[in-house]
């Protein structure tokens, strides 16, 4: 069998890249000639959720409850899916490649004694089990042997596309209550604050998205790019830099951690086009950039380019649309 | 004062172009810059802002330079594994660590979420696993007052805050502070603090890898539009070619 954890959102729905998780168990499931695929939650799933998992090809659905599980706890969340493991012999334990699946699949895999594989894109053989995964900050990959079992693995967001199963799961809901260790919740969120609106709704369906990286510059460097996007009716995207320098909010962000987004047209203006934000963006019908260098991947793999400083070329852009407006 | 290791990874600079070595196994030094992660910079930073901060690295002799960087800005002691990362797994990372913090009795240590060059996403968890100490993961900024470590972080509904008890482990994501740059009189004090050297406890286990492969180069059919303010014009045409303009 294989495990995969699944995490919600606030309207506890799936979120996109656990359905891509489990969308690239069902490929190796059918690798396997069928191996079974049951999902982990956290908290009694909606009517909605179980719903959502059976059209994904899930046989159980194993609820983790109890006062344990009302707030995160790596090493909380790593028990009740080993528990999970353990009583189904499962010989996979994965989950998506988030700051939380990696984290409690790290836990799963130091509690088990196995190996564990951050942010596979695709495996090439079941025996011995070879994953290709995301190193040097997507600059090359990995081929990696996973040797034990059960084989631990965290799936790069955005690697493969969710899909439902061609035939409905079960979806049988078990709810567990396990007995988790107090010392299990010594590290344990004790307050979330002022959740972040999610607006990345209007991002992902937005038919033009101007981007923003790092050469926006500062969070004063934003106002031509917000025009310009105003002016072609679009949302803003940015790049993690942008998020992590605390510029603009997470729900901006576009990538393997972020939105991905699939527009007429995509202006990255001042991202260099990492992996992991090229894998937020490719599916844009166009692309054109903007960016001082002509050689930044962006630019290279774009459909179009402007070569300078954004903060020069986007305001020249709104000042010709503003004339051609008036004239 | 609480005593705090911090742990940081020598690895290349990706923004420069990647080389990989013939056999696959690495990416070839001799064509790459060398630095440590932003995440453990702020690690580093965190670290000397907490407590008394010995900074200790798994690596081979070049990886001195990254012990006297974070000595430079204000790390007091430093230890070296003389090792090739490598050869070294996670599980391999973690057990040497831990033999360093039993050492010296560190109530705290500090690492990077990830290490830009292997991102295992778990040499942190794996040395709390070893000490037996509670781990949080993934936080930009913590503190520690009267014994309690508080830990705040991005989470995915919201700010999220952590409150422990000392000892444990923290992994650190970049954003939270500011790295200082290092003083002259750092760099100079920091050439004179001595290295504690010394060879890995145990033979690595090793990292499962089968070989490093580079992604294929993308084709580029890139349409250049101009240069500088003088492309406006035709962007502008382009926009009316796609109809994406708003009316
Ligand atoms: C596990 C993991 C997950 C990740 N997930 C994501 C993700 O979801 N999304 C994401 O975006 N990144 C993600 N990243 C980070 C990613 O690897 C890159 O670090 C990041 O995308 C780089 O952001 P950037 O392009 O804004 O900055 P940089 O790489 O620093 O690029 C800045 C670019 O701006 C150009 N520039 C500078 N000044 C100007 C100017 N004045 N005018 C025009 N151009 C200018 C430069 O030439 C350069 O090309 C992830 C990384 C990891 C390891
Ligand atoms: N060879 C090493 N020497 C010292 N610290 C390391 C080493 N490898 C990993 N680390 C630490 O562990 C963190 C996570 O690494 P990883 O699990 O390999 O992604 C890094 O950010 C470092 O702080």
């Amino acid at each position: 069998m294989i495990v995969v954890l699944v995490e919600t959102d606030l309207s506890g729905a799936a979120v996109e890249v656990s359905r891509e998780a489990v969308t690239f168990a069902r490929s190796l499931s059918d690798a396997g000639g069928g191996v079974p695929i049951d999902a982990v939650v956290v908290g009694e799933p909606s009517a909605a959720l179980v719903d959502q998992l059976a059209a994904y090809g899930v046989r159980d659905v194993h609820a983790l409850t109890g006062e344990a599980f009302d707030s995160f706890a790596g090493a909380a969340w790593a028990s009740g899916v080993l528990g999970v493991r353990t009583a189904k012999n499962a010989v996979v334990v994965m989950a998506a490649g988030t700051p939380r699946g990696n984290e409690v699949m790290a836990h799963v895999a130091a509690r088990a004694g196995v190996a564990m594989a951050a942010n596979v894109l695709s495996f090439s053989g079941l025996s011995p089990f070879t994953v290709t995964r995301q190193v040097v900050g997507g600059a090359a990959l990995e081929e990696m042997r996973l040797a034990d079992r059960p084989a631990v693995f965290t799936v790069a967001g955005h690697a493969v596309e969710a899909a439902p199963a061609a035939a409905a799961g079960g979806a049988h809901v078990v709810v567990e209550r396990p007995d988790v260790d107090p010392a299990d919740l010594v590290a344990r969120v004790v307050s979330t604050q002022a959740p972040e609106p999610d607006l990345s709704g209007s991002l992902k369906s937005a038919k033009v998205v101007v981007g923003a990286g790092r050469g926006a510059g500062s969070a004063d460097g934003f106002a031509d790019l917000l025009e310009l996007t105003e002016l072609l009716d679009g949302s803003l995207g940015v790049s993690r830099v942008v998020t992590s320098l605390g510029w603009r909010p997470h729900h901006e962000q576009v990538g393997q951690t972020g939105s991905r987004i699939s527009p007429d047209l995509y202006i990255p203006c001042g991202i260099s086009g990492a992996i992991q934000h090229w894998a937020g963006c490719s599916s844009a019908k166009a692309i054109l950039a903007i960016n001082t260098d002509a050689e930044a991947p962006m630019v290279t793999k774009a459909t179009y380019a402007v070569i300078g400083d954004l903060h020069e070329v986007v305001p020249a852009i709104n000042a010709e649309i503003r004339r051609r407006r008036a004239g | 004062m609480t005593s705090v290791l911090v742990c940081v990874k020598r690895v290349v600079d990706s923004s420069s172009e990647v080389v990989l070595t013939d056999d696959g196994q690495a990416v070839d030094g001799r064509y790459a810059g060398f630095t440590m992660s932003a995440h453990e910079e702020c690690a580093v930073e965190l670290a000397v802002q907490i407590g008394d901060a010995r900074v200790v690295t798994l690596g081979d002799a070049d990886a001195v330079e990254q012990l006297r960087a974070a000595l430079a800005v204000g790390c007091t002691a430093a230890t070296h594994v003389v090792a090739d990362p490598q050869t070294f797994g996670p599980a391999d990372v973690a057990r040497e660590l831990a033999a360093v913090v039993r050492e010296h009795d560190h109530d705290l240590v500090l690492l990077g979420n990830d290490a830009a060059d292997s991102g295992d996403f778990q040499v942190g968890i794996r040395l709390a696993y070893e000490l037996g100490w509670p781990v949080v993961n993934g936080v930009a900024t913590v503190s520690v007052q009267d014994g309690t470590i508080v830990a705040d972080g991005a989470g995915p509904n919201g700010h999220e805050t952590y409150r422990l008890p000392l000892p444990a482990v923290v992994t650190v994501l970049e954003g939270g502070v500011e790295p200082r740059y290092p003083t002259v009189p750092g760099r100079m004090k920091a050439k004179k603090v001595p290295i504690d050297e010394r060879q890995p406890t145990a033979e690595p286990a090793g990292p499962g890898r089968v070989r490093l492969l580079l992604p294929p180069p993308a084709p580029s059919d890139v349409q250049v539009l101009g240069k500088g303010a003088e492309a406006a014009p035709a962007v502008v045409d382009l926009f009316e070619r796609l109809g994406v303009l708003a009316r």
